[in-house]
């Protein structure tokens, strides 16, 4: 046990709207004792633990008091309230772990290691879990019902063997980070007052965030001119300015205003950032790559989806070409950032400092970039591999060795002689007659045979009706006895044909049986008395479902004695095994201890 | 190549590949009131009858014999009014040559016929007729076999089973010889085909006609005979004994009763348990023969 004992401030109420009697509640091994604050009162305790029977505790939160109630076998029960919940925790941990049946009843020597997996402190959350996973899952809570209170399995035992299914639930509680909006920027709509000529729009340092982090240029815009040359105002009064223009989809008048101003001129041009890093990516692309396979999934020939931001009227002239700007760039640009995700992590508020960061973060990514040499060799390690002619190379040796099977006649033997042994056939290869044949005479009669049949032609008529009809009904007979030769059609369950309750119990059983064997095998080898008592406990329960099993067969109506006995017998085989080797390591242990006295080891 | 979307699919043009055993040891001392000459004529008037189902499907026949294997018809090619007379030219040609490859001149017993080299001949056939032509039909293979099996071809038997399995081509077997047939048994189990062993073997026409001229997609609506289950339970190779619970050789997959230092089918020698294994002999696994 981790703790001897447990000493908390408490106070004492024998119902719940007793104020309560202030005092020291102190937990020991076998007992608990109240001494009051004032020693003049009465209340004072001293209660064994094995008087009582169970625990309840109040749920923990804010406003509530943090209180313990122990029950005691005649109907009475002590209530304890503490001054915090760690402190009543302790104690109820403590209580719990004292009032569960001892693991090794009855041998008094406590200093044996033989310690069961119970003593692990719970937290409240561990046994929120334990709840919340019994409560959605009413198989396993009908099996913590049968077997932990049952005193089969102690809790931590049966918790033992899901540690899995209760990780999941914590992992799935991870905070996921919040990521960037997926609405465009140019959804950041100017509103106007619808009189005047101007237009407003609005920023919000999410918005500025999003324009760094897909349009580089305007970054590096914004780095180079703020404060130095304008105000920040200035900057995002030009920047929406090109924005504006863009959305006019006057391209003549847009490269017009840009030849006069050369910021102005930063922000209509298309991003030579962007298209430098859209090179770079191209020459990433694996040569080998297939573009054909995909010319099913070709959609450039819908327009924009039916979106009409796209400037595409026909302006032929190159000089125009810069400001050119497809609204598939915009779409593919900002799906690719928000699939990055939010990539820096400073305080949005301060504009520069996210420009920065984002351009550092871009650094670190391109020199991450050249450094990776390797990169370079592996593409033309793939082209050379990918071009070269199979029947043009020599054979390239495998690291692997070549397995080499002496004899595979021992596959046949060792997995079909039963597969024919089941047929019912004696095997008649014993009483084959050794006949020694020779090739030219077996030869001979086989081309006989097929001159015959070109000479004479087929027989006329190919079967006689009497032997029809001996086919007839043995195939029938043979196909209304598959009928009911159930289990051997994996479409049609035997499950389905019996009576509900029937079902539901065989179900169950199964499940109940899967769990105690479960710990029956992992129990052994038996190195602890704890390990002995459990498998004792666990073998006892497995008796009792073995009888239960007994009771079902002979419960069913007659019809349904066949199946219920073909369910019910791999049950009984798995049982079996686990009692024969039950008895085959009692038999060994009691040996040994016979002769540990006498010397022989 | 024809791509695969301009194919043609239906469900009920059928491709059937029939595994013809041709073993002379076994047809001569087949006394079970079945000639060859018998055999043949319930087979010519069974292919035919496929062929008459629909005017689309296609027969292959393949004769499986003791040293060779060699495809001896195909509907699509002979001319439609000489069927049996091409199949049995080429049969007869076929045993001419089987019998040139023989080597000794007597065997003791009935030797087996080359079950695996005619399942791969079919398996290699229907990927050709599926990958090419405008037709996409359902294929099958029935082996009409008589011959024991032959425990040394377990590993090719095995593999053509499991690549049939994978292409979903059911193999279903008639098996006409006096014993059972392990191999046909697996093979039909796992490819989900018709198992049968005819008693009245002089009626051989109409079982053929009643289980196995159904084509795939009709199976689904008959009660067709199924198969008893079978036994697959494991025995071990040192004492063939079954058993439940073994030692498997992790390079060939032997089956042991008791923990060897080798394995006495492919000679891998085995390590010692994890804890002991240093980064020197990672190499255990090989074999050292
Ligand atoms: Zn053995
Ligand atoms: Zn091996």
């Amino acid at each position: 046990m981790s703790e001897r004992q447990v000493i908390k401030r408490a106070k004492y109420k024998s119902s719940i709207k007793d104020p309560g009697t202030p005092g020291v509640l102190t937990m020991k091994r076998e007992r608990f004792v109240f001494m009051p604050s004032d020693p003049r009162s009465l209340m004072k305790l001293n209660v064994e633990f094995r008087f009582i029977i169970g625990h309840k505790f109040s749920k923990e939160a804010p406003n509530k008091k943090a209180l313990l109630n122990l029950t005691q076998d005649k109907g009475e029960s002590y209530i304890f309230e503490f001054d915090s919940f760690p402190d009543r925790d302790a104690c109820r941990d403590f209580v719990a772990m004292a009032i569960a049946p001892p693991a090794n009843a009855g041998k008094a020597s406590s200093d044996k290691p033989s310690v069961p997996p119970s003593s692990e402190q719970l937290s409240t959350a561990e046994m929120d879990r334990r709840i919340k996973l019994l409560q959605v899952d009413s198989e396993l809570q009908k099996l913590h019902k049968e077997f932990v209170m049952g005193g089969v399995l102690t809790e931590a035992e049966f918790w033992a063997t899901r540690k899995k299914s209760l990780d999941e639930k914590i992992s799935s509680k991870s905070k996921q980070r919040v990521g960037l909006k997926s609405d465009m920027i140019f959804n950041v709509k100017p509103s106007s007052d619808g009189q005047s000529n101007r237009v407003k729009y609005s920023l919000t340092p999410e918005i500025i965030h999003q324009i760094f982090a897909e349009k580089p240029a305007v970054r590096r815009a914004y780095l180079n001119l703020v404060p130095k040359k304008m105000t920040e105002t200035d900057f995002w009064m030009k920047y929406w300015r090109a924005e504006y223009l863009h959305s006019t989809k006057n391209i003549v008048a847009a490269a017009a205003e840009a030849a006069e101003d050369e910021e102005l001129a930063v922000f209509l041009k298309q991003d030579d950032i962007l298209a430098s890093e859209a090179r770079r990516k191209i020459r990433r692309v694996d040569p080998t790559l297939d573009m054909e396979a995909d010319e099913g999934d070709d959609y450039t020939h819908l327009p924009d989806h039916g979106l009409s931001r796209d400037v595409s009227k026909d302006l032929t002239d190159s000089q125009y070409d810069l400001y050119k700007r497809s609204f598939l760039q915009d779409l593919n640009r900002h799906a690719a950032v928000v699939l990055e995700g939010r990539s820096v992590d400073v305080e949005l508020g301060d504009t520069r400092s996210v420009a920065e960061a984002l351009t550092r973060l871009k650094e670190v990514e391109s020199a991450n970039e050249a450094s990776n040499t390797h990169v370079e060799q592996g593409r033309s390690d793939l082209i050379s591999r990918m071009a070269e002619l199979e029947d043009l190379q020599g054979p390239r040796d495998h690291p692997v060795a070549p397995l080499s099977i002496k004899d595979p006649r021992d596959y046949f033997d060792s997995q079909q002689a039963n597969a024919i042994k089941t047929l019912g056939e004696s095997q008649s290869g014993s009483k084959h007659k050794k006949s020694i044949l020779n090739a030219h005479e077996a030869y001979g009669s086989l081309r006989k045979s097929i001159s015959e049949i070109k000479d004479l032609g087929l027989t006329d008529p190919i079967i006689k009706s009497e032997v029809a009809m001996k086919v007839f009904s043995e195939l029938t007979l043979r196909i209304s006895n598959t009928k009911y030769h159930h289990g051997k059609d994996p479409h049609e369950s035997i499950l389905d044909g019996l009576p509900n309750a029937t079902k539901e119990e065989i179900l169950h059983q199964w499940t109940s049986i899967q769990e105690l064997l479960k710990h029956f095998w992992s129990s052994y080898p038996i190195t602890t008395t704890y390990l002995h008592i459990k498998v004792n406990k666990v073998k006892d329960a497995m008796s009792k479902i073995y009888q239960k099993l007994q009771e079902i067969k002979s419960s069913v109506r007659q019809d349904f004695r066949h199946p219920v006995s073909l369910l019910v017998q791999p049950m009984t085989q798995a049982l079996d095994a686990a009692f024969a080797h039950y008895e085959v390591d009692f038999q060994k242990r009691s040996t040994k201890s016979v002769e540990r006295p006498n010397g022989f080891v | 190549m024809t791509p695969v979307s301009r194919k043609l699919y239906t469900d009920d043009v059928s491709l059937l590949v029939v595994l013809i055993d041709t073993n002379p040891y076994f047809w001569s001392t087949n006394n079970s009131g079945l000639p060859y000459s018998k055999f043949l004529s319930h087979l010519v008037a069974f292919l035919n009858s496929i062929l008459l189902l629909n005017q689309l499907n296609q027969v292959v026949g393949i004769a499986t014999g003791v040293n060779s294997c060699g495809y001896i018809y195909d509907s699509s090619l002979a001319p439609p009014n000489k069927r049996a007379e091409t199949l049995l030219q080429k049969l007869e040609e076929f045993v001419i040559k089987d019998e040139e490859l023989s080597a000794e001149d007597s065997v003791d017993g009935i030797k087996s016929s080359l079950l695996s080299g005619s399942l791969s001949m079919a398996l290699c056939y229907i990927q050709r007729v599926l990958r090419s032509g405008s037709l996409h039909p359902q294929p099958r293979i029935l082996c009409l076999h008589g011959s024991p099996d032959g425990p040394g071809q377990y590993v090719a038997v095995m593999n053509s089973i499991f690549s049939a399995q994978r292409s979903m081509l059911p193999i279903d077997s008639c098996v006409i010889g006096a014993q059972h047939s392990a191999f046909l048994q697996q093979a039909s189990h796992i490819t989900g085909g018709i198992y049968s062993k005819p008693q009245q073997l002089d009626g051989l026409f109409q079982y053929l006609s009643t289980l196995f001229a159904t084509d795939l997609h009709s199976r689904s609506f008959i009660q067709l005979h199924k198969s008893v289950g079978v036994d697959f339970r494991a025995s071990c190779f040192c004492h063939k004994s079954t058993i439940d619970m073994g030692y498997i050789c992790s390079v060939c997959l032997s089956i042991f009763c008791k923990p060897h230092k080798k394995c006495s089918t492919c000679g891998s020698t085995f390590g010692q348990p994890q804890a002991t294994v240093s980064p020197t002999n990672l190499k255990r696994k090989a074999p050292d023969s």
